[in-house]
């Protein structure tokens, strides 16, 4: 993985003194909160409902073992003893005091960790897949282009006051796991007719107030000039983006305002001069440099079905659940990609205490060359596994209370903190994932049902990407009390589409007991087991729901 | 006008603070400071704005409050509720405790 040079360690290490110096100075009456607020956002430290909430940056999703015990640490000494992962494959703190903030930063810089770029109007955090560089049929790793972006973006003066946040995902395969349909910017590694490698460049996708899908702004850009495009794109957003409405500075707006062929000719026409100007691109060298870091591990293919496998197959069921929904095919035969769920039944989802983080870290030690990915739907991976260790991976991961096996479940749901945590929620999220989940406890009706992903969010930013989910959740207010407005269909893949809306709020109650009338209209009206949630939905669309779920009116 | 408290977050820690009859901070809203005449609620502002000043908190506001069945204080809306008892869920570390 990306090791810090030492411009890097120096960056970072410069940029905590900085904040030490600016929260003595708070601490003294020096500086306001009003001059104080901007400094503190820009390392990643928020004001929350009870508390601040740090929010520190996992690059690309991607941990070692070592970062992962310094966080469980962080979560000791500074915190409640745990960390909640999030859909931007970052984790927050909820409980740090200010005057704490600049050791913990200290201590992340140990790791080469930082809370830089988790706020305020600039590039964030760049989110790639987090199978990268484990499956088979990828083009290249996408976090060598992250990690690229990321040291463009981080060092940009002109980018660190755009009109709006501006995020960018990466994806080296077609099948999309990293929702790049739904960024500012997404980028697909692709290849031209002649075996060349570039990107699909998407543009304008989001979720929040205004959910629209990405467009394409280019078919097919040589990789080698990726820089120079992004900076036209960036360029033309920063001239174009409206800066007085905070709800329409998003590029998403523009896109949809001037229509995605004018935002083409005008980057188009920008990436031109640029291109005139001086070269904006990286130089192989560099390219190589960066990429030697994610050089795929070096494994030998190794037995497929080993004998220890096969035995805790035929005798072991939660062993069964979890090798049928946690574990996927690796590059390398023998080998496979574990998803380690965070998403116990009745837990809050994308929580982990100190201790499972230590844990984990012993098995990534152990059983995945201590390597660890965070996905955006809040769970976290181990890449490189080999076949025989499963039975003794679970064994562990079971121990820590790790080994759910209900990957892309019913009960893997993605919540945001919701109004138990968040200042701007309108609503409860975790408790209502708890509730669906312990509904659906049985592993044996969940993988009856099948992939279904619902997705909750406590208000309309959207954090927990219930546009987007199978069945999405939105907490809304509805005359001083918790409501939750249904939608359905949405889906975050290659395919991304939007939810549609159901029908009025449902109170708390009325929103989990909506859950399973939903899936028991699916289980009842699909064609079979091998029609999924979301294939019943585009084949029936809404009516048959409506009707259940709102049997005094007519279904419309 | 309705029964209110001023409430902020502490300066050096972010915890959920009141304010309280002897002008202190304490975290307990059944100890706070409760006021209904507009002249009073006024005054809790203004101590809340040297509150800020003196930077003991940060972010005043006054919330609605009533008075439950054995006369302690509890917030009116739920959001308020919430901060004033902390997460509606039970957290994780908690369980492995139990
Ligand atoms: S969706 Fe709303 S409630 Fe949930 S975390 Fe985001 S801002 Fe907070």
């Amino acid at each position: 993985m990306y090791r810090y040079d030492a411009f890097d360690a120096a960056f970072v290490r410069q940029r905590t003194e900085q904040f030490r110096d600016q929260v003595a100075r708070r601490l003294s009456g020096e500086l306001t909160e009003e001059e104080f607020k901007p400094l503190r956002l820009m390392n990643g430290l928020y004001l929350q409902l009870h508390a601040y909430m740090l929010r520190v940056a996992i690059p690309y999703g991607t941990l070692d073992s070592r970062q992962l015990r310094k966080l469980a640490h962080i979560a000791r000494t500074y915190d409640k003893g745990y960390g909640h992962f999030t859909t931007r494959q970052n984790i927050q703190f909820n409980w740090p005091a200010l005057v704490d903030v600049p050791s913990i930063l200290e201590e992340l810089a140990e790791v080469e960790m930082h809370a830089i770029q988790t706020s305020g109007n600039c590039i964030r955090n760049v989110t790639a897949d987090h199978y990268a560089g484990a499956v088979a049929g990828e083009v290249e790793d996408p976090r060598i282009w992250a990690e690229i972006i990321r040291q463009w973006s981080s060092l940009h003066p002109e980018f660190s006051f755009l009109p709006r946040k501006f995020k960018i995902a990466v994806t080296g395969t077609t099948h999309d796991r990293a929702a790049v349909k739904l960024h500012d910017i997404g980028l697909v590694l692709t290849r031209d007719a002649a075996g060349a490698v570039g990107f699909q460049v998407l543009v304008g996708g989001g979720q929040g107030r205004t959910p629209m899908v990405a467009k394409t702004l280019r078919d097919f850009l040589p990789k080698e000039r990726l820089l120079s495009y992004l900076e036209a794109i960036l360029r033309t957003y920063n001239l174009l983006g409206r800066r007085d409405n905070k709800y329409k500075a998003r590029i998403k707006i523009l896109v949809h305002e001037v229509g995605i062929e004018e935002v083409r000719r005008l980057v188009e026409a920008e990436w031109e001069a640029i291109g005139r100007e001086t070269s904006l691109d990286l130089p192989e060298a560099e390219r190589a440099r960066i990429a030697a870091h994610f050089a795929p591990p070096d494994l030998t293919p190794r037995p497929a079905e080993p004998p220890a496998l096969v035995e805790a197959l035929a005798t072991h069921r939660p062993f069964r659940h979890w090798l049928r929904s946690n574990v996927k095919p690796h590059r390398t035969p023998g080998y496979a990609v574990v998803d380690v769920s965070l998403k116990p039944i009745g837990g809050a989802p994308g929580d982990m205490t100190d201790a499972q983080m230590e844990a984990l870290a012993d098995l990534a030690d152990r059983h995945s060359l201590g390597e660890i990915r965070v996905s955006h739907a809040q769970n976290l991976v181990l890449p490189h596994v080999a076949r025989e260790d499963l039975p003794a991976l679970h064994r562990g991961l079971a121990a820590a209370g790790l080994a759910t096996g209900n990957n892309r479940l019913v009960s893997d749901i993605i919540a945001c903190p919701g109004l138990d945590y968040c200042a701007l929620a309108n609503a409860r999220s975790i408790p209502i994932a708890q509730r669906i989940s312990e509904r659906f406890a049985d592993l044996d009706r969940q993988a009856d049902i099948g992939p279904l992903e619902i997705k909750i969010s406590g208000c309309i930013n959207a954090c927990g990407h219930h546009h987007v989910g199978h069945i999405g959740l939105l907490g809304v207010d509805r005359k001083g009390e918790e409501a939750y407005q249904i939608t359905l269909g949405g889906r975050a893949d290659e395919n991304a589409a939007i939810g549609r809306i159901v029908g009025p709020a449902f109170d708390a109650d009325g929103a989990v007991a909506a859950v399973e009338t939903i899936v028991e209209t699916y289980l009842e009206e699909r064609l079979g087991p091998d029609e999924s949630f979301l294939a019943a939905v585009e084949r029936l669309g809404l009516a048959p729901f409506k009707a259940r779920l709102y049997p005094d009116k007519r279904a419309a | 006008m309705a029964l209110q408290v001023l409430t902020a977050n502490r300066l050096r820690d972010g915890a959920v603070v009141y304010l309280s009859p002897d002008g202190s901070w304490v975290e307990r809203v059944a100890a706070a400071r409760a006021e209904s005449a507009p002249e009073a609620v006024a005054r809790l502002e203004a101590a809340g704005r040297a509150a800020v000043v003196a930077r003991e908190v940060v972010e005043p506001y006054p919330i609605a409050v009533e008075q439950g069945e054995d006369g302690r204080l509890i917030p009116v809306r739920y959001r308020e509720r919430i901060r004033a008892e902390g997460p509606s869920i039970r957290l994780q570390c908690d369980e492995e405790a139990a």
